[in-house]
């Protein structure tokens, strides 16, 4: 099953109370998703020349002190970490490539969940209401965000196996539904460089949508490809620095709906989450069509 | 109260404050225990099976949306929801009558045996898919595989029908105003003969849709290649 959530604030207001709506929107989708849970949250973009990663640790007495310690060394300069139960978000000056290989080869036990400008990605097993309570998501701030609740069925429960996953920098999917190509697709893209770190079907379709970025295809023409080269069933949302998007498989197998207002624009699986938005009973609503990508994007500055 | 004082008030159930199983329970206890004719359900925001497994002759309208299988397995009861509903609306209905004002998502009427389910806004991909006698009328378009394995009824779309509309049809009837984006397998356009427009007033009189003329409409049905074995595709085999 697994449920999905996106949210895009159009007004001050929801940036202001972004996350404590994006929880509302995650627990309703909890019986759909009861194995694990995650979200992106869009939020306080690092200056110009610094990046932002958002690490996991599975260890519970993890030092992330010490970790922007060593990373001051290595980079002049790295924030304090802000540290979200099993996971931390640390401010380094570097560019995103540079710092996510920097962890990879001096930390190779940490998990780079995100790494860039915006993107904050969290994510673990267990109730979608307890991710909720443990990451404190009724905090945050941003712009957008994109949720996930997990009902596994390609792979194991795992931290790493639930969504969203990273699709490159500032990138992220979260998906409903189950890939049937996913490990022949993994091989072929193995051998053009692309990193796994799960035997995950979605994270397969994420290191599809990087690379057809990194090939210059842009968001829209990467997910058009996705109804030519994966197998399976589909409901994708995809988060980027400046907004979202949406795509379903063609024969349309998991649901979807999306609604705007004035103040908002917000995909779920069913329409519950939807319904705990202010303002949801007025909003424009409508089921996307199959095989057809919707993207928003906030102007840029 | 007198018993026809029970029956003339209107029940209002507010789902923000009382347990969508407790309606329901309400709603089925009618079916032994007399009780009010008109229900009203407010703040459904999106809950699953709201009014579920009727079996009476009673009046439900829901105030907002609703989620997965609403009105399922109805029987007797019209169920009148002021919004849009979810994934298998009216799913195995047996009798009464189901109306939607908003749209309605995939599978809407979903096997169903009889009755009527009427939908003001668009129907989304498999509406009627393996419809076994119940009659659909929708006011805006249908999506893909709509009247998939249809066996018996009536689909009757005001506005287009998505792709491989009734693939692998039985006896059921299709009748489309607007265009056909594809006919799936065993699926052929027949001709609309006056009986069959005499069909169509009917249906569009009881949905409410009197503006519609019947003469607009192409019906389509089973061209019954895919009933028998054909030695012919022994190979395929």
């Amino acid at each position: 099953m697994c449920g999905i959530v996106g949210l895009f604030a159009k007004a001050a207001e929801i940036e202001e109370s972004l996350g404590a709506h994006l929880a509302l929107m995650l627990e309703q989708m909890s019986d759909r998703g009861p194995d694990s849970a995650g979200v992106a949250v869009y939020r306080n973009p690092a200056p110009a020349g610094s990046s932002k990663l958002a690490l996991f640790s599975p260890d519970p007495l993890q030092d992330w002190d010490a970790l922007a310690g060593e990373l001051e060394n290595a980079f002049d300069r790295s924030s304090e970490p802000e540290v979200r139960a099993s996971h931390a978000v640390l401010v380094v000056e570097a560019e995103a490539p540079e710092a996510e290989s920097w962890v990879r080869r001096i930390h190779p036990e940490l998990r780079v969940m995100s790494a860039g400008r915006a993107i904050e990605i969290y994510k673990e097993v267990g109730r979608p209401e307890e991710f909720v309570r443990q990451f404190a998501l009724g905090d945050f701030q941003g712009t957008h965000a994109l949720g996930h609740t997990r009902m596994a069925t390609e792979s194991r429960v795992t931290t790493e196996g639930s969504h969203p996953f990273s699709t490159g920098h500032d990138l992220c999917l979260v998906h409903n539904g189950s890939l049937s190509n996913h490990n022949r697709l993994r091989e072929s893209l193995r051998r053009e460089g692309i990193e796994f770190q799960t035997e995950n079907d979605t994270e397969v379709a994420a290191g599809y949508l990087a690379r057809r970025l990194r090939e210059g295809a842009s968001l829209e023409e990467a997910l058009e490809g996705c109804l030519e080269d994966l197998d399976g069933f589909y409901t994708f949302l995809v988060g980027t620095e400046d907004g979202f998007a949406v795509l379903r498989d063609p024969i349309a197998c998991k649901p979807a709906v999306l609604a705007e207002t004035d103040d908002w624009v917000a995909m779920a699986s069913e329409w519950r989450s939807i319904a705990t938005l202010p303002g949801a009973a007025e909003a424009r609503s409508w089921e996307p069509v199959p095989g057809v990508v919707y993207a928003w994007e906030r102007a840029k500055v | 109260m007198e018993a026809a004082e029970v029956e003339a008030a209107v029940a209002v159930v507010d789902l923000a404050e009382t347990p969508l199983r407790e309606l329901n329970q309400r709603l089925h206890q009618l079916a032994r225990v007399p009780g009010p004719a008109h229900w009203r359900v407010l703040n459904p925001n999106g809950a699953h099976a709201v009014a579920c497994g009727l079996d009476v002759d009673v009046q439900v309208e829901i105030d907002g949306h609703v989620g997965y299988y609403c009105a399922g397995m109805n029987k007797r009861a019209t169920v009148r929801v002021h919004g849009n509903a979810s994934t298998g609306l009216a799913e195995n209905m047996m009798s009464g009558t189901v109306v939607i004002e908003g749209n309605a998502s995939q599978s809407a009427g979903a096997t169903g045996h009889g009755g009527l389910l009427v939908v003001h806004g668009d129907a989304s991909a498999r509406c009627g898919i393996s419809m076994k006698g119940i009659d659909i009328v929708v006011r805006g378009s249908v999506g893909h595989l709509s009247g998939f394995m249809a066996q018996t009824g009536r689909l009757v779309v005001c506005g287009d029908a998505g792709e491989a509309l009734g693939d692998s049809i039985y006896e059921a009837r299709l009748y489309v105003r607007g265009s056909v984006a594809g006919l799936g397998a065993d699926c052929v356009e027949k001709p609309l003969r006056e009986k069959h427009r005499a069909e169509l007033a009917g249906l569009l009189a009881a949905a409410g849709f009197r503006d519609v003329d019947p003469g607009d409409f192409r019906r389509y049905g089973s061209a019954r290649e895919l009933y028998n074995f054909k030695v012919d595709n022994a190979s395929a085999y």
